[in-house]
């Protein structure tokens, strides 16, 4: 930011004294050092104590130090800068390790047999076996469940936008905003309830309108955004030359904002596409390969990787098969959400000038 | 006299545009306006018809299971709902659920604000935009991803810290180990911070982005440094909108299941320490108990399915209260 270039700027004959640059790196490899030492004087096994021993005797040395050079409000400026970076490395530590592992144990058996074959004939404990049913039971149900939530999801978009007004708008609001948090497993046991009212058995489809449950209100929210960011001057134009309401808005709201539109249903579907737990209730999962999703259990992606994980008694041959279907799962997302940047980016509105 | 006429002229010339503008606002007079309309209002009434339906249907099943409930649907420490006469009680669950997302909620609020400000404030800006690029594509990665790396990697992890805890910390008795695997509700809530982490620090990030730039040259320009300008001018602005964000990630946290189910290993009991297994969350309990659960078991677990729903709808409920508020202020600021 420029804040640090204004810093930089200033002459430095109006400058206090001040530490040299280096002096973070030297105070953080002389208490890296130290926290060792002591580490290894006081018998310390774990490498996390080491690491929290340095990072404690980095703070206090820095604040020292620079408490003593450069006075005390410097001294907690160095202080906060270096508490913001130990935070982010922090936080990114575990998200690395998440991604690598996933990588490195899912290609051991990711390859073209696991992606066309289903676990019908293979025991959880044993080898082989892949996610054909898999692939196919998340892309029925999630297709389907788009099919149903995108369309209700831009309609009520549209609605707030361009013709609400009043209580109704301001209650659809509230409530959708409210409805993005309702848990997954929360829009599960309502499809579920009405199952168990009409006696029905899992299906496919249970779990896409449980999934189109969770889709509607983030395609709302993004979809709202968009209509916003259309100039009111195209309306205006439009109205004026005599075209209806509704043809400006298929004509030029829409297709104004379609990128966006676009991109917001990806992601959602990218959401979507890794629930577990409303597919656990409604689907249930099914090792054989089953194409209706109208009709008998079927499986998921995510299902999969969870059944795998719990039903397979600590059997290596089951963990990469979760691994593995983690990471395509985990590809799938990647995927839909970089297209769904990049369509944003290539289709962004040209608002004004 | 000529006052009074002066006076009475206006309101006409006033009026007559709004009751034009009314006319047209309301005239979906042609089909094709009154079908788009009634489409897109429907839709709007659909959302607020199907909240209405998932309070509605959890509450029916809930009642139908709670009648036949033996001991206090809130305070027996049981689940039992194959046995005769059925006895279940959520106090478990509920304990487990709270203490499990204040974990979370401890460790990753100063965590989450403190990337936002290294998105928006310390990070060299070349660096910026990838770190945020990052924290959005980890928003998306799913849940039970994050279960399966939680129970084959960090609780292995896990050992040396729940060691060290128990050394140093035992004695307060939240933090004494008995040297059980460490699937407890530490574990989980460690799990559940680096799951929010990514929402909380999106949203934060996003208000930090609004403050005023006048305000940080303001206080740059007294003489202030970096610190100071981010506590006395990028906080106080941002205060609410990381609330929000934080009960957001909350609403998250309650309501997670697959990670929970995966990591923890449930009792039906309540566990004074952290850092010993047992215990249970509502949503994890749900997910366990499912497959061995007949119709009536079923019930029962929605029951419980309709107080973590009445939480999350209050929790961020209170949420958009918070950030309406604030748009309000805004306004005044800007």
């Amino acid at each position: 930011m420029s804040t640090a270039a204004v810093t930089d700027k200033r002459p430095s004959t109006l400058r206090a004294a001040s530490l040299p640059r280096w002096t973070p790196w030297a105070i953080a490899a002389g208490s890296l050092v130290l926290g060792i030492g002591i580490s290894l004087a006081a018998g310390l096994d774990s490498h996390i104590q080491w690491g929290l021993i340095a990072a404690v005797l980095f703070v206090l040395g820095t604040y020292g130090v620079a408490a003593r050079v450069e006075g005390r409000r410097q001294a907690k400026d160095r202080v906060a800068t270096s508490l913001v970076w130990v935070a982010f490395l922090l936080a990114v530590v575990p998200l690395i390790s998440l991604i690598w592992v996933t990588a490195a144990r899912g290609v051991k058996v990711l390859d073209l047999h696991f992606l066309t074959h289903s676990m019908g004939v293979v025991a959880d404990t044993e080898a082989g076996g892949g996610i054909y049913h898999a692939i196919i039971g998340s892309l029925e149900q999630v297709g389907l469940a788009t099919l149903i939530g995108a369309p209700i999801g831009v309609l009520t978009a549209i609605y707030l936008v361009e013709y609400g007004r009043g209580r109704l708008a301001k209650a659809v609001t509230f409530f959708v905003d409210v409805m993005t948090g309702i848990p997954s497993i929360v829009a599960g046991l309502f499809i579920l309830s009405l199952m168990l009212i009409f006696e029905m058995q899992p299906f496919g489809f249970a779990g896409s309108l449980a999934l189109a449950i969770l889709m509607m209100p983030v395609v709302v929210r993004s979809t709202e955004e968009m209509l916003k960011l259309v100039p009111n001057e195209l309306r205006e134009a439009s109205l004026a030359l005599g075209v209806p309401k509704w043809r400006t808005i298929l004509k030029v709201v829409l297709p104004t904002s379609i990128g966006g539109i676009t991109t917001g249903v990806m992601l959602a579907v990218a959401r979507i596409a890794g629930e577990t737990a409303p597919v656990l209730l409604l689907v249930f999962g099914n090792p054989f390969i089953n194409n209706n999703p109208f009709e008998g259990a079927q499986a998921s992606l995510p299902l999969y990787i969870y059944q795998q994980f719990a039903n397979s008694a600590g059997s290596g041959a089951a963990y990469d098969r979760a691994w593995a279907a983690s990471l395509t799962l985990i590809a799938f997302v990647m995927i839909l959400n970089l297209v769904a940047r990049g369509i944003a980016r290539w289709k962004a509105p040209r608002t004004g000038r | 006299m000529d006052i009074s006429t002066t006076t009475d002229v206006p309101p006409p010339a006033a009026q007559r545009p709004v009751a034009e503008h009314k006319r047209a606002a309301r005239g979906a007079t042609r089909p094709g306006d009154r079908i788009f309309l009634g489409l897109s209002r429907g839709s709007g009434i659909l959302l607020l018809v199907i909240m209405g339906a998932i309070a509605v249907f959890l509450t029916y099943r809930a009642c139908l299971a709670i009648s036949k409930d033996h001991g206090n649907f809130l305070t027996t420490f049981e689940w039992n709902t194959n046995l005769q006469p059925a006895t279940f009680g959520i106090a478990v669950l509920a304990f487990g659920t709270i203490v499990s997302s204040v974990v979370a909620m401890a460790i990753a609020v100063p965590v989450a604000v403190a990337i936002a400000l290294f998105i928006t404030h310390y990070a060299p800006r070349r660096m910026s935009g990838p770190v945020a690029y990052v924290v959005d594509l980890l928003a998306a990665v799913p849940s039970i991803v994050y279960g399966l790396w939680g129970a084959l990697v960090l609780v292995p992890h896990m050992n040396g810290l729940y060691g060290w805890l128990d050394d140093f910390f035992g004695w307060t008795g939240v933090f004494s180990w008995d040297q059980g695997a460490p699937r407890s509700m530490l574990t989980v809530g460690i799990l559940l911070a680096i799951m929010i982490l990514p929402i909380i620090t999106n949203v934060s990030r996003e208000v930090f982005r609004q403050v005023p730039r006048m305000h940080e040259e303001a206080a740059l320009a007294l003489g202030a440094t970096r610190w100071e300008v981010v506590r006395m001018a990028v906080l106080p602005f941002g205060r609410s909108g990381v609330i929000s964000a934080s009960m957001l990630g909350l609403g998250r946290a309650l309501g997670e299941t697959m990670a929970v189910a995966t990591v923890l290993s449930p009792s039906f009991d309540i566990q004074a320490s952290l850092l010993n297994p047992g215990g249970g969350t509502f949503a994890q309990n749900i997910a366990s108990k499912f497959s061995e659960a007949d119709e009536f078991g079923r019930d029962a677990l929605i029951a419980s399915g309709l107080v973590l729903f009445v939480i999350t709808l209050v929790v961020n409920g209170a949420a958009r209260l918070i950030i309406a508020r604030r748009a309000e202020y805004s306004g005044a600021n800007a």
